[in-house]
């Protein structure tokens, strides 16, 4: 098994076909969009995680290059040294994914499932306790 | 209606009554104001938020033969040694001559609160009763003679909310604010926080012993800045900026959990500092303005870019919820200051207070209720 996360970029011609369900039927990856910035008849971006056999998860990206949408592959993640954190909250005023968010007690909660890589967090953290890494 | 020497006694007998400014809500909800205030006795409260205003005084005590200290660095951060020989003020937002704004005071204050050693280096003329020049060693915070906090200006009693109306992300000391009214940050423990449960000052004053920075401080005069004046509502809480106080305690007796070093982007550095005040209730008027919520408490909204004035007002409840409404629009909202270990000091206070290990204190003087805030006017310089 295999999970990656990817950055597809459709060009504009592209948006209106079912790219998504022919990966998910040709290679039965589980296909999870994190994050979606498209809109019809303009150029956009989409994040997600490809979950499969390892081949299959492969194949994926293969036709997905193939049908000429691009995509990055995201090879950092990022780490919160969480028994440092106080919690002030400073983070989840530039996250735009909502990967970090204040919970009902008013504690940080990191969803890195949602986390999109974008790096804005490690700036806005006064404790600078957040990085990334490959 | 009873004395602080009443409540005092009953903490003494391991019989005073104890709750958090965030508890006390509930039981106020149960009771009403009047058995609430017979039944509680110590109402505690706590904020641990940014507070530039904040520094440590060190005498480093004198070598052989002697130094008069004229600059002074600390892990290459500059102090004010403008003072005694050996006395200096490390200010919490000074910035280090190597790293720039990544390390600065803060970071020497919470380094010397975990009892590391820190780099002292200090320069002189050189006089005939001091003669040596220069001196290179390393302190920490038990090798020196005194080495206490003096933060001149802390706890402010409330603090506008802050956003960007440009069309680039802005770097603030309220965080980082995206273009275009994209986030709005807020610094308050809001019904935990020491003045908005004491508004007019009427327990809080000079001499009142605090939780600070894990240790037991005082207030020791009123803040720079403290503006009674400010517009309140009908109960008493200020809609903006108001009160504050000038605080002081023993570093030795501090710690990391509560005194931590800050980066702003762009801004530059600071310091978290964890206070926490106990109120007496005296009379059911006191218990009245402990009891206050979130929801009662409003602040302003202002651009950090400085080009519009905002007449948004919002409650801390508003913006605890993690949005409000702006124009129309939902506006992610994101606080700075830890609401999360402002409750930890709250309970930690109270924990004391039920021991018997800290007493409450009567205010030697008040705080002012009156005090003009001035501006800095350029004026033309005929000395
Ligand atoms: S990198 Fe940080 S700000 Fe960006 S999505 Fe991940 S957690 Fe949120
Ligand atoms: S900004 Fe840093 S310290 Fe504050 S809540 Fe986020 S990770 Fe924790």
């Amino acid at each position: 098994m295999k999970k990656v996360k990817v950055k597809l970029h459709f060009p504009r011609k592209w948006i209106s076909k079912p790219l998504m369900s022919e990966v998910i039927s040709r290679y039965g990856i589980v296909f999870n969009i994190l994050h979606a910035d498209i809109s019809y008849d303009s150029e956009g971006t989409l994040i997600a995680e490809i979950t499969g056999e390892d081949e299959a998860v492969t194949d994926s990206l293969t036709y997905i290059d193939s049908v000429g949408v691009k995509y990055k592959l995201y090879n950092k993640s990022i780490i919160l040294r969480e028994d440092e954190c106080i919690h002030c909250g400073a983070c989840t005023a530039v996250c735009p994914s909502e990967a970090l968010t204040m919970d009902k007690d008013n504690k940080l909660h990191f969803d890195k499932e949602k986390c999109l890589v974008c790096e804005l967090c490690i700036k806005a953290c006064p404790l600078r306790i957040i990085s990334t890494e490959f | 209606m009873k004395t602080i020497a009443e409540i005092n006694q009953k903490i003494k007998n391991g019989k005073a009554v104890v709750v958090t400014a965030e508890e006390i809500i509930g039981i106020v909800d149960d009771k009403g104001y009047e058995e609430a205030a017979e039944l509680v006795d110590v109402v505690t409260t706590g904020t641990f938020g940014p507070m530039c205003s904040s520094g440590v005084f060190i005498n480093f005590g004198h070598s052989d033969p002697p130094i008069k200290m004229k600059t002074v660095s600390l892990n290459d951060v500059p102090a004010y040694a403008g003072l005694a020989a050996v006395d200096a003020y490390i200010g919490a937002t000074e910035v280090s001559t190597t790293k720039g704004m990544e390390y600065g005071g803060g970071h020497v204050i919470q380094e010397l609160v975990a009892g590391k050693d820190v780099k002292l280096r200090a320069f002189a003329d050189g006089t005939d009763c001091y003669p040596r020049k220069s001196i290179e060693t390393t302190i920490n915070k038990y090798n020196v003679n005194q080495i206490y906090m003096y933060n001149p200006r802390n706890a402010y009693q409330n603090y506008p909310a802050a956003t960007n109306s440009t069309k680039k992300t802005i770097y603030t000391y309220m965080g980082t604010l995206l273009p275009e009214f994209g986030n709005i940050t807020y610094s308050t423990s809001g019904e935990l926080s020491p003045l908005l449960n004491d508004p007019y000052y009427r327990t809080i004053g000079l001499g009142t012993r605090i939780f600070l920075g894990g240790g037991q401080g005082y207030v020791t005069w009123q803040g720079t800045q403290h503006n009674p004046g400010q517009a309140r509502g009908e109960n008493g809480v200020p809609l903006s900026l108001a009160g504050t106080i000038a605080v002081s305690g023993d570093l030795r007796d501090m710690s990391e959990d509560f005194i931590r070093a800050a980066v702003y982007e762009k801004y530059g550095v600071s310091l978290f500092v964890g206070i926490g005040i106990p109120i007496p209730i005296i009379d059911v008027e006191m218990l009245k303005y402990t009891a206050v919520r979130n929801s009662e408490i409003k602040t302003s909204l202002a651009d950090k870019s400085g080009n519009e004035k905002l007449p948004e007002t919002y409650t801390y409840e508003q913006l605890q919820s993690g949005s409000v409404e702006f124009r129309g629009e939902k506006v992610k909202t994101a606080p700075l200051s830890s609401i999360s270990k402002a409750r930890e000091i709250a309970g930690i206070l109270k924990e004391w207070i039920e021991k018997g290990d800290f007493l409450l204190t009567e205010a030697v003087a008040p705080l002012p209720l009156e005090n003009k805030v001035n501006k800095l006017e350029i004026r033309e310089i005929k000395l």
